[in-house]
């Protein structure tokens, strides 16, 4: 069986569903939904990778590049701002960050 | 002239009134009453030139105001009528001027009372002289205001504070319908002024105009409504609760005002507007039923009461029924001449109990007097001048005036006159009876005062009693100085044409003409009543108790007064009170806060506070939120192409 575009964006949507899933479900973690905004930054790229290759156009693939700095990036300032959070409020969990609560 | 009469009261009550404390006491005291006796004398200077010499005048000084067909003047209108009450007010005022000079003494703010009583003093005679309804209105305002500054002048002690507002608010009643009144004068007359106004009179005679589904008179609506301002001022039937309370002024005002001018200010409105009155019998007999019944209620409440000055405020009233049914019954010369009499004595009587309250260091109460004729004999014979010339003896004023009253009221010889003659012999008997039950209870019997309060008693000083020296010359030969310019021989031509008397009414002929019982049944009653008062009182002090216990329900009723203050208190006071209450609580907080101001500020905090649920603070909650969002908007742009 050959694997063709519909393999890839199976794939990618799955991921996709994993991710948006691991943001909504969590309630224990912060980082889990930073490891979620990964998976759905990567579930993307996916798409854009196969597109890229289905139709020939390299475009695609400069832009998953993009993303993938911007993701990196994205982790990075995450993190840091966790460690400061966890540092004033001595918890990350979920439930805890709701200081925006009206 | 005839300006500086009314314009250095207003001189002296703004120099003591803005000087205030920076010109002092003294200064206060002698500037007011230096103008106030400058002023008499003019007074007296214009009252025999204007009625003497017979020489009546108007002084136009300047429109007040003239919007299209309603004129205003300000005018001094110094006619006979006006004349005497120059002198009554002006003497009055200048004696009780001065006589506050001694009694005021120790009070802290003496300039304000100076120039409150200066100010009264200038309402007073912008009212008797008015040529105009506005300008008397005006006055008549004027004297209301002044009464309540001094009636509240200690407005440290909430009676006071009370009795002034009493005053006002009972005031108020009387003052719609006088201005009701004038407005009705206007739209029937089209003018305010006195001339145009009385010479139109007659041609209305007869006219009634359409009021609601009634054909009313219209001079009898006109003079009924007139006479309810003078009702309210002049303290006749239902309106009179504010006067005894009035006495909560310091003694002077309630000589001044409460007596001898202010609320006399009704009986001159109806003798002003006799060429009015003159064509409204049916209105005159009301005039005259009022009069008659106040004359003999307020004497019989007056028969009860133990505060020296509610004895004397409710024989006022008494007496000011009197004048009212003589100008009931058309005699306004006797009723002027009444006024005029009364005026001096009546001042004289107050004065001479702020005397004895002076000496008494400040009681009130005749049962704490008693026994102090040896020690203030000076105020004592006084107060014999001026309780005989109330009671009508010989010789004194109030016999001369009293006497024409009743003679007008028994020889109008209308059902309503003999009602006002026998309440007005009543009431006669009754006066002389209450007059000499507060001399024997102040100053015969044993002392019923303290020890400390005996020791002080002192004799006023000079300055206190020469204004009464004046006022008891006044008390005195005013009657039979003044008997025949008023109502004998030389009336109709004393007043001129001041006080208009219809074709028909020939009152003051008849009433020299009664029988002779008649001209001594007054007398006879003032001595029965001042026997029956010594006898009460001196031969057998438990007498009077006994009674009043035998008739104790009887002299618990007239002792509240004829329950007016309860009966005012349950049908006036309570209900405005609960009406204001319900208002506030219920119209104002519940419904207009409720729905406005308050209902929209508790009803945006409650969506607010809803909204703000919504808020969870959770970061899921706002990615799902955009995740929806972003699911929303791409399905609706799908669906969008794809149609």
């Amino acid at each position: 069986m050959e694997i063709g575009l519909g393999h890839y964006l199976t794939v990618a949507a799955i991921l996709f569903t994993l991710g948006v899933f691991g943001i909504f479900l969590n309630r224990k973690n912060v980082i889990i939904i930073l490891m979620s905004i990964e998976l759905l930054l990567l579930a993307v790229n996916i798409n854009l990778v196969a597109f890229s290759h289905f139709l020939g156009d390299m475009v695609g693939q400069v832009f998953t590049m993009l993303i993938l700095t911007v993701a990196a990036a994205e982790a990075a300032i995450g993190l840091a701002i966790l460690v400061v959070y966890f540092r004033n409020r001595g918890s990350i969990a979920v439930e805890d960050i709701n200081v925006m609560k009206g | 002239m005839e300006v500086a009469i009314v314009a250095l009261p207003l001189l002296g009550a703004l120099i003591a009134g803005f000087g205030n404390r920076r010109i002092g006491d003294l200064a206060a005291q002698w500037i007011t009453s230096g103008l106030m006796l400058i002023t008499c004398v003019i007074a007296w200077i214009v009252f025999c030139d204007v009625t003497f010499a017979n020489h009546p005048r108007t002084v136009q000084l300047f429109t007040w105001f003239a919007t299209g067909n309603f004129k205003a003047n300000w005018a001094l209108r110094i006619d006979q009528l006006t004349a005497v009450m120059l002198i009554v007010v002006t003497t009055v005022s200048a004696m009780v001027h001065v006589y506050s000079i001694g009694y005021m003494h120790h009070d802290k703010s003496v300039p304000r009372f100076m120039a409150y009583l200066s100010l009264f003093t200038f309402c007073m005679l912008m009212l008797v002289t008015a040529d105009n309804f506005m300008q008397m209105f005006f006055g008549w305002e004027g004297v209301g205001l002044s009464s309540y500054l001094l009636i509240g002048f200690w407005f440290d002690r909430p009676s006071a504070n009370a009795a002034a507002i009493k005053a006002f608010v009972v005031n108020r009643v009387g003052d719609f319908g006088f201005a009701l009144g004038i407005m009705g004068v206007f739209m029937i007359f089209g003018s305010v002024d006195f001339n145009t106004v009385f010479a139109a009179t007659p041609g209305q005679v007869g006219h009634s105009f359409h009021f609601l589904s009634w054909n009313v008179d219209i001079l009898t609506t006109l003079c009924l409504l007139l006479f309810v301002g003078a009702m309210g001022k002049s303290a006749q039937l239902g309106l009179h609760t504010w006067l005894p309370d009035a006495m909560e002024g310091p003694t002077p005002v309630s000589a001044l005002i409460h007596a001898a001018t202010m609320v006399t200010a009704g009986v001159f409105m109806v003798c002003r507007l006799s060429p009015m009155f003159e064509y409204a019998p049916a209105a005159r007999d009301v005039v005259a039923v009022v009069g008659a019944s106040t004359a003999f209620f307020a004497a019989t409440i007056g028969l009860t009461q133990f505060d020296i000055k509610r004895v004397i405020a409710y024989s006022t009233c008494s007496q000011l029924g009197y004048m009212f049914f003589a100008a009931g019954v058309g005699a306004y010369g006797a009723a002027m001449f009444h006024l005029f009499t009364h005026a001096f004595f009546k001042a004289l009587l107050f004065l001479g109990s702020g005397s004895v309250i002076h000496a008494m260091s400040g009681e009130q109460d005749m049962r704490k007097m008693g026994g102090i004729y040896k020690l203030i004999p000076t105020t004592y014979v006084l107060m014999w001048i001026g309780n005989l010339a109330l009671a009508g003896i010989p010789i004194f004023a109030g016999f001369y005036s009293k006497d024409s009253i009743l003679e007008s009221a028994f020889a109008s010889g209308s059902v309503v006159g003999h009602y006002a003659f026998w309440l007005g012999i009543a009431a006669a008997f009754m006066t002389a009876f209450y007059s000499w039950r507060l001399l024997f209870m102040t100053f015969h019997g044993k002392p019923r005062c303290d020890h400390e309060t005996l020791h002080h008693v002192h004799e006023s000083p000079w300055d206190m009693l020469v204004p009464l020296f004046v006022l008891a010359a006044g008390a005195i030969f005013s009657g039979i100085l003044f008997v025949h310019y008023f109502v004998g021989g030389h009336a109709h031509e004393f007043f001129g044409s001041a006080i208009f008397y219809g074709p028909e009414n020939d009152i003051l002929e008849k009433a020299e003409q009664v029988d002779e019982w008649v001209k001594l049944l007054p007398l006879v009653m003032g001595i029965a009543g001042i026997a029956l008062a010594y006898v009460a009182y001196i031969r057998k002090p438990g007498v009077a108790g006994s009674i009043a216990r035998a008739f104790g329900g009887i002299y618990t009723f007239v002792f509240r007064k004829w329950m007016f203050d309860e009966l005012y208190d349950l049908v006036f006071v309570r209900s405005a009170k609960a009406l204001g209450f319900g208002l506030w609580k219920g119209g104002d907080g519940a419904v207009i806060d409720g729905c406005g101001p308050d209902g929209i500020a508790s009803a945006t905090l409650a969506i607010a506070k809803r909204a703000s649920k919504l808020q969870t603070g959770y970061v899921y909650h706002y990615a799902f939120a955009m995740l929806i969002g972003v699911v929303v908007l791409v399905s609706w742009y799908l669906i969008g192409t794809k149609l």
